[in-house]
C-alpha cells in the first residue's frame, strides 16, 4: 500500500506533456492571483507567516498515528490551513511546501509540479473552504459547526486531491480509469478519516488554547465567494466525472475516441536504413545496440577525464 | 536530535558544482521536458539519456550509487501504471484464465509501462543531481531568474530558514509522545489508548506546532520589523552569466532537441 504523502505526490513522465503543460498554466494563473490577494490582505506580514506555517505544515505532515496493523495516519495539511488562514493564504503556503518537496527532496516530479499543485493546493484548499464555510453557515455560529465542518472539509479536501490524480493519470493514459479512480478514491476515502481525525484533534486542542485564532479565519476573507463557488464546481466536476470514466474500461479514451479527438499513431515520416540491413535483425534493434555503444563510450570518456583529471589534481597537491 | 541529514546539498569542488545555478535549473528542466516528449518504445533514445544523466552524475563527484540509491524512491509510484500491461491492446505476451475471466498481456502494454518507468527514473535523477549540487540560497537565485515572483521567492527562503527548526520541535514532539505513551515492540499490541485518543493527540500535537509556528512568526515579523523591513525583499543585481556557461545551456538545449528529433524520425 502506497504511503499516503507519496501516493498524492505524482513523479515526472506519469503525465503526458500536454496535460502538464495545461495544469502548469492554471497553477501559474490562480498562484498569481493569490500572491496578489494576500499582499492585499496580508500585507508586509505575509512573508514570515507564509513562510513558518508553510515550515510547520511540512514538520506536521510528520506528525502520525498508529491507526491498524502496520498503517498509520498522516496529516496532509489543507483543510486546517484554509481554516486558519483562509483559503488565499493556504494555497500559497500549501504552494510552498508540494514546491520544496518536489524541488529538494524529489517527492513529486517537476514538470509535472503544475499539476501536483492544482491537486494539493488548489484543489485541496477550495473544496475545504467551500465545505467548511458551508458547515458554519449551517451551524450559525455554534461550536459543533467548527469540528463538524473541520472534519468534513479535511476528508474531503483528501478524497477529492486522490480523484483528480487519479483523473489526471487517467487522461495521460498512464493508468486506466477504472483502476486508478477506484484504487486512489477507495485508498484515499480511508486515508482521508485520519485526516479528518487528526484536523478535529488540531482544532479541539486551537480552540481550547487560542480561540481568537479559529475566529479570525471565520471572519471571512472580503471575495471569499468566489473561491465557494470554485470549490464547489470543482467537487461537482470530480463527483460526476469519476463514475463515468471509471464505468469504461477504456475510461477517459472510450470517452475520446467517441468524440473523435483521439488521434492514432502514425507511421514513421521515412525509413534512413531500411528494415532488412542484416537479415533476421529489424532496424531497431540495430539501432538500440548502436546507442548502447555510444552511450557506453560516452560514460567511460566522462568517467576517464575526470579521473585523470582527479590524478592530475593530487599530484599537483603534492 | 536535530535533522541536518535532511539537506540533501553536498558541497564538493566539481564541474557540476560550479556551474551557474540559473543554467543548472533551466537544463534540468529542459532535461526533464524531453523525457517527457520521448514517445514509448524509442529505447535508444532513453539509453542516451540515461548515458548523459550518467555522464552527470559522474562529473558531480556525488557518487553514482548514491544518486541511483536516492531514485528508488519513485519505485512505489510505478506501480500505478502497471495495470497498462493488461489494459492496452496489441500483440498478447501471454493469457491467463483466471475463474470467468481472460487476463491478456499485451507487448505495448509491456512497452509502455517500461517507457513509463524510464522516463520517471532518468528525469528523477536530473532532480537528485540538481538537488545534491546547487546549495539552496543558489537555488533561490535560479527561481528568480525563471521568472518566479520576488515573493514567492522570499516565502520558500524563510520556509527553509526555519523548516529545520520545525522539523526539530515535530521530532521533539514525537519523542515526548512516545515517552509519556505505551509503545510496544509487539506489532499487534495497541498502546497508548483508544484510536480516538491516538487521534487526539496527534491532532493536538500538529495544533501546537501551528500555534508555535504563528507565535514564532508573530516574534521573527517584529525582528524584521524592528531591524527595517517595510515588505521589499532587496537583493544585488545578478552576476552575468559566463560565456562558459551560455555554451552548455546551448550545447545541451542542442543535445536535446537532436534527442527528441530523432526519437519522433523513428519512433513517432
Amino acid at each position: 500500500m502506497l504511503p499516503a504523502p507519496i501516493a498524492m505526490h505524482i513523479p515526472d513522465g506519469f503525465l503526458s506533456v500536454p496535460v502538464s503543460i495545461f495544469f502548469w498554466l492554471i497553477t501559474i494563473l490562480v498562484v498569481g492571483y493569490a500572491l496578489k490577494r494576500v499582499g492585499v490582505d496580508l500585507g508586509e506580514r505575509q512573508v514570515p507567516l507564509m513562510g513558518v506555517l508553510a515550515a510547520a505544515i511540512f514538520a506536521g505532515q510528520m506528525l502520525n498515528f498508529a491507526v491498524a496493523g502496520g498503517t498509520s495516519g498522516h496529516l496532509i495539511g489543507a483543510a486546517i490551513a484554509t481554516i486558519l488562514l483562509g483559503p488565499w493564504a493556504a494555497m500559497l503556503v500549501l504552494t510552498c511546501v508540494v514546491s520544496i518537496q518536489a524541488l529538494i527532496f524529489q517527492d513529486g516530479g517537476l514538470l509535472v509540479l503544475g499539476a501536483n499543485i492544482f491537486n494539493m493546493a488548489i484543489i485541496a484548499v477550495t473544496v475545504s473552504y467551500m465545505v467548511y464555510r458551508s458547515v458554519q453557515k449551517l451551524a450559525k455560529g455554534q461550536p459543533w459547526g467548527i469540528f463538524v465542518g473541520g472534519f468534513i472539509a479535511a476528508w474531503l479536501s483528501v478524497e477529492a486531491a486522490a480523484l483528480a490524480t487519479a483523473l489526471e493519470l487517467a487522461l495521460s493514459g498512464t493508468s486506466p480509469a477504472n483502476i486508478a479512480i477506484a484504487a486512489m478514491g477507495g485508498i484515499h476515502a480511508l486515508i482521508g478519516i485520519g485526516e479528518g481525525l487528526i484536523t478535529v484533534g488540531a482544532l479541539a486542542f486551537l480552540y481550547a488554547t487560542r480561540r481568537d485564532l479559529l475566529k479570525a479565519g471565520e471572519a471571512a476573507p472580503a471575495r471569499g465567494n468566489l473561491v465557494w463557488l470554485t470549490g464547489l464546481v470543482l467537487a461537482l466536476l470530480l463527483a460526476i466525472a469519476s463514475p463515468l470514466a471509471s464505468s469504461h474500461p477504456d475510461g477517459l479514451e472510450w470517452v475520446a475516441e467517441q468524440k473523435g479527438f483521439l488521434v492514432s499513431a502514425q507511421s514513421p515520416l521515412f525509413k534512413i536504413i531500411p528494415d532488412y540491413l542484416f537479415p533476421g535483425v529489424s532496424n531497431s534493434t540495430l539501432a538500440t545496440i548502436l546507442a548502447g555503444i555510444l552511450g557506453v563510450l560516452i560514460v567511460f570518456v566522462v568517467a576517464l577525464v575526470v579521473a585523470t583529471m582527479r590524478r592530475r589534481k593530487t599530484t599537483l597537491e603534492e | 536530535m536535530h535533522v541536518h541529514f535532511l539537506d540533501p546539498y553536498h558541497p564538493h569542488d566539481s564541474l557540476i558544482h560550479r556551474f551557474d545555478p540559473r543554467i543548472k535549473l533551466v537544463l534540468t528542466l529542459a532535461f526533464i521536458l524531453t523525457n517527457g516528449l520521448i514517445p514509448s518504445g524509442a529505447w535508444p533514445v532513453f539509453i542516451l539519456l540515461f548515458a548523459l544523466i550518467l555522464s552527470v552524475e559522474i562529473l558531480s563527484e556525488l557518487g553514482v550509487g548514491y544518486v541511483l540509491k536516492r531514485s528508488m524512491l519513485a519505485f512505489p509510484f510505478v506501480l500505478a501504471a502497471l495495470p497498462l500491461i493488461l489494459t492496452i491492446p496489441g500483440r498478447t505476451m501471454f493469457s491467463l484464465d483466471v475463474g470467468p475471466w481472460t487476463i491478456n498481456a499485451s507487448y505495448p502494454g509491456l512497452e509502455r509501462f517500461i517507457s513509463i518507468a524510464l522516463k520517471s527514473w532518468i528525469s528523477m535523477q536530473a532532480g537528485i543531481v540538481l538537488a545534491a549540487s546547487t546549495s539552496f540560497p543558489d537555488l533561490l537565485v535560479a527561481m528568480r531568474a525563471v521568472r518566479i515572483p520576488q515573493l514567492l521567492v522570499s516565502i520558500f527562503g524563510l520556509m527553509w530558514r526555519y523548516l529545520f527548526v520545525l522539523v526539530d520541535e515535530a521530532t521533539r514532539l514525537i519523542r515526548a509522545r512516545a515517552a509519556r505513551s505505551g509503545h510496544s515492540d509487539h506489532p499487534n499490541a495497541k498502546t497508548g489508548g483508544s484510536l480516538s485518543w491516538r487521534a487526539r493527540v496527534a491532532g493536538g500535537m500538529a495544533g501546537n506546532l501551528f500555534l508555535r509556528g504563528f507565535e514564532r512568526s508573530d516574534r521573527i515579523y517584529m525582528a524584521m520589523v524592528s531591524r527595517g523591513y517595510d515588505g521589499e525583499s532587496r537583493s544585488l543585481p545578478f552576476p552575468a552569466i559566463q560565456i562558459a556557461n551560455w555554451a552548455i545551456l546551448i550545447g545541451g538545449l542542442v543535445i536535446l532537441t537532436l534527442l527528441i528529433l530523432i526519437a519522433y524520425l523513428f519512433w513517432g
